[in-house]
């Protein structure tokens, strides 16, 4: 091991929740932000999301719509790929059982895609069953965008590069196809109780 | 705190230390020809967003990605294709 | 064509605490004995890295303040207070203790001093650190390249270097330096009391006719602002080196 730099202990790492927390995460009390690029900045009047690709009908949203649809409010821990841990985030949002409801599709996987460019892939089936949200409030409040306001992918079960900011919509494809950071050396499926961060693990 | 999304960005500098590992050459002075647009900049003046799970380079004109550089589980992932040409001189 | 230097692998190295200097309430300079320096160029940087006794590490860069003459590597270190790794530096560290780094780094972002155009350094905030290790080479050369200072500073209290930079600049060998300070100033200040903008540019910046390098480091914001000012007036984009610095420098 390399040197250890006396008296140093780094952000506040609280060890005690441990069951809650998966291997080689630790605790946070903030809320980290992480970004690949600019912020993008969309109003609500122009916000759309839509679910596209495998499907007879792609079906779309405004905000206005999308604001009618039932509401979930959910606490949820999340981890981050980069180690932290946040426990009982507080969200609102649609549930995407919600979103697809009523739509039938041979596709098993999902590619959800967002304003800025951002991507990343997942099994439907990790949609599905009340696992995952398109989130527009973060404890309480409106997502602020540097959080992925307007509205952001939410699902909590794997690491939260899948809980992808900004989002626009969900493509339901055949194949597996990895996104931004999945293309880069991040794990394709992504479960923090095994730790699959990287490719291979 | 809040974080404004300038705050973020930092640029070509601030890699000089990880593209040192990859390279073992000074890179910062390097030239890359963008890919998309064609414009060439110096490494040191391109856009980085290392507030991520791996390093983003994007080109300070037109904003596509150039590279992304992820370091982790004893490995190294680097993604150039954003580069059309790097220039650097012997 | 800048020189890109090859020069092999990085090591990290361990660095002794010498001395500690405060330099403002919230801003001190790390003097460090380094057996295996290399020497470096004013403005490049290290990295340094911290490692808890649980492995946990953390990294930063930070500039590098000593001129590449001085005997010892200075680093100057402005305390974050909701950073992780500046709380440590500046607060924490003590004479005697060790500090992980690696450098130099950077090729861009330096000033060697062997041409001889006018220089102009543009500075927001901790963003004048690699900038004096460009006037103190520049004293250290004995230089006599004109050189001017253009340093943004909240109040006059959080200006870094100030007693330096006030002998160096009356010392009448063409170094000038202009202070603003955006929040706060002291009664009967005379110098800039807003933040840069393009007249105060105009003001201060050398005549285009004179080909002027300049450096600009500092937030984002500012060295965005002001390499956009600076173009617009005119000025090549290739004589403008821009360093940013983040919070995350924290």
């Amino acid at each position: 091991m390399s040197f250890i730099s006396r008296g140093f202990r780094g952000k506040r790492r609280d060890a005690t929740s441990s069951s809650r927390v998966p291997p080689g995460q630790y605790v946070v009390n903030d809320f980290p932000v992480l970004s690949a690029g600019p912020t993008p900045r969309v109003a609500v009047s122009e916000w759309t999301f839509v679910v596209e690709g495998e499907i007879d009908q792609p079906k779309k949203w405004t905000w206005d719509e999308f604001r009618k649809l039932p509401v979930e409010e959910v606490t949820k821990d999340i981890h981050c790929v980069t180690k932290w841990t946040k426990l009982d985030t507080l969200w609102k949002g649609v549930s995407v059982d919600t979103i697809l409801d009523g739509v039938e599709t041979a596709a098993e996987y999902v590619m959800a895609f967002s304003y800025g460019g951002y991507t990343t892939n997942l099994p439907l089936e990790d949609l599905t069953g009340g696992k995952a949200w398109v989130a527009y409030e973060f404890d309480g409040q409106p997502l602020h965008p540097e959080h992925g306001g307007p509205a952001r992918l939410l699902v909590p079960h794997l690491y939260f590069w899948k809980s992808a900011k900004w989002v626009q919509g969900l493509r339901l494809v055949k194949e597996d196809q990895p996104g931004f950071w999945e293309s880069n050396g991040y794990n394709m499926y992504g479960d923090p109780w095994r730790e699959q961060r990287y490719w291979g693990d | 705190m809040t974080v404004q999304q300038s705050d973020l960005k930092l640029d070509g500098n601030a890699i000089g230390g990880l593209l040192r590992e990859i390279f073992t050459m000074e890179m910062t002075t390097a030239e890359s020809t963008c890919a998309g647009c064609h414009k060439v900049h110096a490494i040191g003046q391109v856009e980085v967003y290392m507030n991520a799970p791996g390093a983003v380079v994007r080109c300070p004109a037109c904003g596509n990605v150039q590279m992304r550089i992820v370091k982790g589980g004893g490995r190294y992932w680097l993604d150039l294709s954003g580069i059309r040409c790097l220039e650097f001189s012997t | 064509m800048a020189r890109t230097a090859v020069l092999g692998r990085l090591n990290w190295q361990l660095g002794t605490v010498a001395e500690l200097v405060q330099e403002t309430s919230r801003v001190a300079s790390l003097v460090l004995d380094v057996p295996e320096w290399p020497g470096h160029l004013a403005g490049q940087h290290v990295d340094v890295r911290l490692t808890a006794d649980d492995g946990y590490q953390a990294e930063r860069s930070y500039s590098i303040a000593s001129a590449p003459e001085h005997p010892r590597l200075a680093i100057t270190v402005e305390r974050l207070d909701d950073g992780e790794v500046s709380p440590y530096l500046v607060g924490e560290v003590r004479k005697g203790d060790k500090v992980e780094l690696r450098g130099p780094i950077g090729g861009y972002f330096v000033w060697r001093g062997d041409d001889h155009r006018p220089v102009l350094l543009v500075a927001g905030g901790s963003g004048v650190v690699p900038l004096m290790a460009m006037i103190r080479h520049r004293t250290a050369i004995k230089s006599t390249t004109p050189t001017r200072l253009l340093y943004s500073s909240r109040s006059e209290e959080d200006i870094i270097y100030k007693a330096e930079l006030d002998a160096l600049s009356a010392a009448g060998d063409g170094l000038t330096v202009a202070h603003c300070l955006t929040r706060k100033q002291p009664p009967g200040w005379r110098g800039y009391a807003r933040r840069i903008d393009r007249p105060m540019l105009e003001e201060v910046a050398w005549p285009k006719a004179q080909n002027p390098i300049i450096f600009v480091c500092g937030p984002t914001p500012l060295v965005e602002g002001v390499a956009g000012h600076l173009v617009d007036l005119g000025y090549e984009a290739a004589s403008i080196k821009t360093e940013r610095f983040g919070p995350t420098g924290g």
